[in-house]
């Protein structure tokens, strides 16, 4: 009996802790949500009869832009259900490669990843193509430098130059601080700043997330690195490349070169829903909304574009 | 009648045994189940790099050329191999005394109250995340390593560094543990001989509990080897094997967590990261290995 | 040198060092608090996190990280309690058990992000739950299993051999004496144990990041239905929990204040740790006490 009164005790007390946390949950947020909720009915007519659950995973960089067109698009069409998931672009071409998700995320194009053994597959993939990132070579700001050139990047990060006044700039040495060679950021820097691949050299940093490396170069003295437009604030220097200034309205118009588009890849035509999603993200309301919001530039807006050979045409 | 009620009781017993055991052999049973799947996928996963041919197990274990994304690929993972030992070999070797000595004072020097203040402090240091760890040494360890010695303070040392808190308690617990442990006339008779307290640690306690301290260390060294996200956040992630302490370099893990997201599943990049995910998992055992010996050591 | 002097100092060393540590933890844990602190408040704790502005919070990762805890618990707590009751009192000494004791030693010490890649080979991809709270789950209960087998084998074993001998005497049955005589004995170690594995399973991040994700969609709080994808109780939804978060928000966060949430957020997960902590002695002790009051009256 003794052993039951006590173990009825433990149980009853769990439960209540879990109930106890559960519930303050639960009415604190209430506020946040009903607004939501009380906004979704009356839209809900146009896309009521959409029904389905789209998921989606891949690029952590996408994800942010995905999940917030997502939650908009399901308040205009109650009836359909989508999930964001992250895990890297390798793993949203891996899962939509195995029709494990019906959208994979990637930043880079699929036949860059899915290569060799895996070209098929790549081949069943269909391309959406919903915004661009613009990437900046960024410094630390005391490195005096306002551009450099093509060759003098190829310089610096192929080790041939490894001090700031070389390339005009203060006397200080040169810290690197790179992505990952998995990196599709790096993969578009090289191919479109750097015209090469490079090697890795002793002694530069790794960093894979742009959070990390914005941190790094605006604390490393002498740093040189490259991050997405939508990073860049007062803690480091923007510089420009061959002269041109790493902008938004310079990427719109070609001019400025370091730019990839971001993907979302279907695995052959896509279902009702998801194609419903994917046009509503190419649509002005979108791409001149929340696309632009988040720092991403909109797909729809780009005098040029770019196939998987890098060739670029004017629209 | 009194007859049958014993029996039916004698046999309500004998079913409640039986579905205990049952199910108690169930549980055991499903612990060796998750130890061969996961022996088996990940073998299975870490070996496809050799079987595809596209690196040999020689290239991979001390080859020093790591680019996987050029043409030639290369996947030497030498530098990353070497990396995981350099840190973890490293923290070791700050932990170590600073837990041994912890221990002292907890079983040696203030039995009563040092157990009492030191107790929670390592089972609190336990609790801290090792992510909590990684932001910690972003802030404070490496500006500190950049401000004092040369280099960008990222790197190696840094790396040791926040190992070494996050291993100082499983040291600490099991060589306070095996102090606690000892019989007290050993230390009596040391101290009738009229040898002082650090003459009674140096000469009796410390070799006779030596394999228990060691045990301790080379679980401290296993928790170091496997670590991932605070390595990673302060190492610097060069694929290089370092020539300085303040230089950066890479672990196996720093470079599974950097990979493994951004590569396709069975691409020749992805299947070699297996093929260290591999190397972590046959170095558990080789720290097993190492705990069970200087175990079967310490009865003796 | 004289034997006096060499103690003395000596002993002057192994006590800085040992006062070091505690200064170590001292150092950290102020720091934690420091930074965070000062960003902590009811909304900071409830809201849901915002992706550019400033002021989210970390409300749904709070969520999630009490209710994979909830969800592992359910599944270790019963297993673990199982095979740990076997190895202490059915097994018989010999190869098959120092096997079984040997699985557990290398399951407890398996690096977490390796259980975490096997999460996300055989859980996420091949079983197909995807990133999702039992997925999760399951790869936490690859590590906390171990532990609550030890901790449960080792509370079993310190239990005073008189009382089984009583049992026995008494006539009954082995299950009887294992469920009501030695199993309350047991049950304060065993509750401050697993309250002490929970800590880390509540920090646990690496781990996560390849089977729970590191995405939390939008949860209606006011939804219960665990069937429902909106409801907080769906389990098969992906879940980012709170240690997820600080990783994540570090290396991607867009927020202008990226850095304070994620000390803030570090700032909660240290002061749940330390109420885990303090639970898990207070608890025991209460018990216990209770435990062997009562058996007095009787």
């Amino acid at each position: 009996m003794q052993f039951r009164k006590s173990w009825i005790m433990t149980l009853a007390l769990t439960s209540v802790v879990a109930l106890a946390a559960c519930g303050n949950n639960a009415t604190t947020n209430n506020g946040g949500n009903n607004a939501a909720a009380t906004n979704a009915p009356t839209e809900a007519s146009s896309g009521a009869d959409l029904s389905g659950s789209v998921l989606a995973s891949g690029s952590t960089a996408l994800q942010p832009l995905v999940e917030q067109v997502a939650e908009k698009f399901m308040e205009t069409n109650t009836g359909v259900d989508i999930q964001v998931q992250g895990g890297g672009s390798g793993t949203g071409l891996t899962q939509v490669a195995e029709k494990q998700v019906d959208i994979g995320n990637s930043d880079v194009f699929a036949e860059e990843k899915l290569k060799d053994a895996d070209a098929e597959k790549a081949a069943a993939l269909v391309d959406h193509q919903v915004a661009v990132v613009g990437i900046a070579t960024v410094t630390h700001p005391d490195a005096g430098v306002d551009g450099l050139t093509k060759q003098q990047l190829v310089d610096i990060f192929t080790g041939k130059v490894t001090n700031w006044k070389e390339v005009g700039g203060a006397d200080q040495k040169i810290q690197i601080i790179n992505r990952p060679g998995s990196s599709g950021t790096r993969a578009t820097y090289e191919s479109f700043a750097l015209g090469m691949k490079t090697e890795d050299l002793q002694g530069s940093i790794q960093e894979d997330s742009s959070g990390t490396v914005k941190k790094m170069i605006g604390e490393t003295p002498g740093a040189i690195g490259y991050l997405g437009l939508s990073y860049l604030d007062d803690s480091v220097k923007a510089i420009s490349y061959e002269g041109v200034e790493p902008s938004v309205d310079n990427v719109i118009s070609g001019k400025y070169p370091v730019w990839a588009y971001e993907h979302m890849y279907t695995n052959g035509e896509p279902t009702e829903a998801v194609k419903a999603f994917l046009d509503y993200f190419l649509t002005d309301e979108v791409q001149t909304g929340d696309v632009v919001e988040l720092g991403y530039i909109p797909a729809s807006k780009m005098q040029v574009s770019r196939d998987l050979e890098g060739n670029v045409t004017t629209k | 009648m009194r007859g049958k009620l014993k029996q039916s009781r004698f046999e309500k017993h004998h079913i409640e045994d039986f579905i205990g055991r049952s199910y108690m052999s169930l549980c055991v049973l499903l612990l060796v189940v998750i130890i061969i799947s996961m022996v088996y996928f990940v073998a299975s996963k870490g070996v496809s790099t050799f079987i595809s041919g596209d690196v040999t197990v020689s290239d991979f274990l001390f080859g020093t050329k790591w680019s996987p994304e050029a043409e030639p690929a290369s996947y030497g993972a030498f530098p990353f191999i070497a990396g995981s030992f350099l840190v973890t070999l490293l923290a070791a070797l700050i932990a170590s005394p600073l837990s041994i000595c912890a221990a002292l004072f907890m079983t040696e020097i203030v039995p009563g109250w040092g157990k009492k203040l030191l107790q929670p402090v390592i089972e609190l240091l336990s609790g801290i995340p090792s992510v909590v760890y990684g932001f910690i040494g972003l802030s404070v360890i490496v500006p500190f390593l950049r401000n004092t010695f040369p280099g960008q303070g990222i790197g190696v040392a840094a790396g040791a560094l926040v190992l070494s808190v996050m291993i100082l308690p499983t040291i600490t617990s099991v060589a306070a543990d095996a102090l606690s442990s000892l019989p007290q006339n050993l230390k009596e008779s040391s101290f009738a001989l009229g040898a002082t307290r650090w003459q009674t640690i140096s000469r009796v306690i410390i070799p006779t509990t030596l394999p228990a301290i060691m045990t301790g260390i080379v679980l401290g060294m296993a928790r170091a080897f496997g670590e991932a996200l605070a390595v990673q956040m302060v190492i610097g992630n060069a694929p290089f094997v370092p020539r300085s302490l303040f230089e950066s370099a890479s672990t196996l893990t720093s470079v599974i967590t950097l990979g493994m997201g951004n590569t396709t599943m069975g691409s020749a990049h992805n299947n070699s990261l297996w093929s260290m995910a591999l190397v972590l998992m046959l170095m558990t055992f080789v720290f097993i290995f190492l705990v069970r010996l200087l175990e079967r050591r310490n009865k003796i | 040198m004289k034997p006096r002097t060499v103690d003395k100092i000596a002993t002057g060393v192994i006590v800085f060092f040992a006062l070091l540590i505690v200064g170590i933890l001292l150092g950290l844990l102020g720091y934690i608090l420091m930074r965070g602190l000062s960003h902590v408040s009811l909304d900071f704790l409830f809201s849901p996190p915002q992706k550019i502005r400033a002021g989210g919070g970390v409300g749904p990762q709070l969520f999630n990280s009490i209710y994979l805890l909830v969800l592992t618990l359910l599944i270790t707590v019963p297993l673990g309690l199982g095979a740990g009751i076997y190895m202490a009192e059915y097994a018989r000494p010999g190869r098959i058990t120092g096997f079984i004791r040997l699985i557990v030693e290398v399951l407890s010490s398996f690096p977490s992000i390796v259980v975490g890649l096997f999460g996300l080979l055989l859980i996420v991809n091949y079983f197909n739950l995807g990133f999702s709270l039992v997925s999760g789950a399951l790869a936490l209960t690859v590590f906390n299993l171990p532990l609550m087998v030890r901790i449960t084998e080792q509370a079993f074993r310190t239990v005073p051999k008189q009382q089984k001998e009583a049992g026995f005497a008494l006539g009954l049955s082995k299950w009887k004496i294992v469920t009501s005589v030695l199993f309350p004995v047991a049950l304060p170690t065993i509750i401050t144990g697993t309250i002490l594995s929970a800590g880390r399973v509540f920090g646990e991040a690496a781990a996560l990041m390849f089977t729970a994700g590191m995405s939390s969609p939008r949860l209606n709080f006011n939804n219960w239905n665990p069937l429902s994808p909106t409801s907080p109780l769906n389990p098969f939804r992906p879940a980012e929990t709170l240690a997820v978060h600080i990783w994540k928000i570090n290396s991607e966060g867009l927020a202008p204040d990226a850095a304070q949430i994620a000390a803030g957020a570090s700032a909660v997960l240290v002061i749940t740790i330390l109420i885990f902590n303090l639970a898990a002695r207070f608890f025991g002790r209460y018990i216990y006490r209770k435990l062997t009051a009562s058996k007095r009256m009787n």
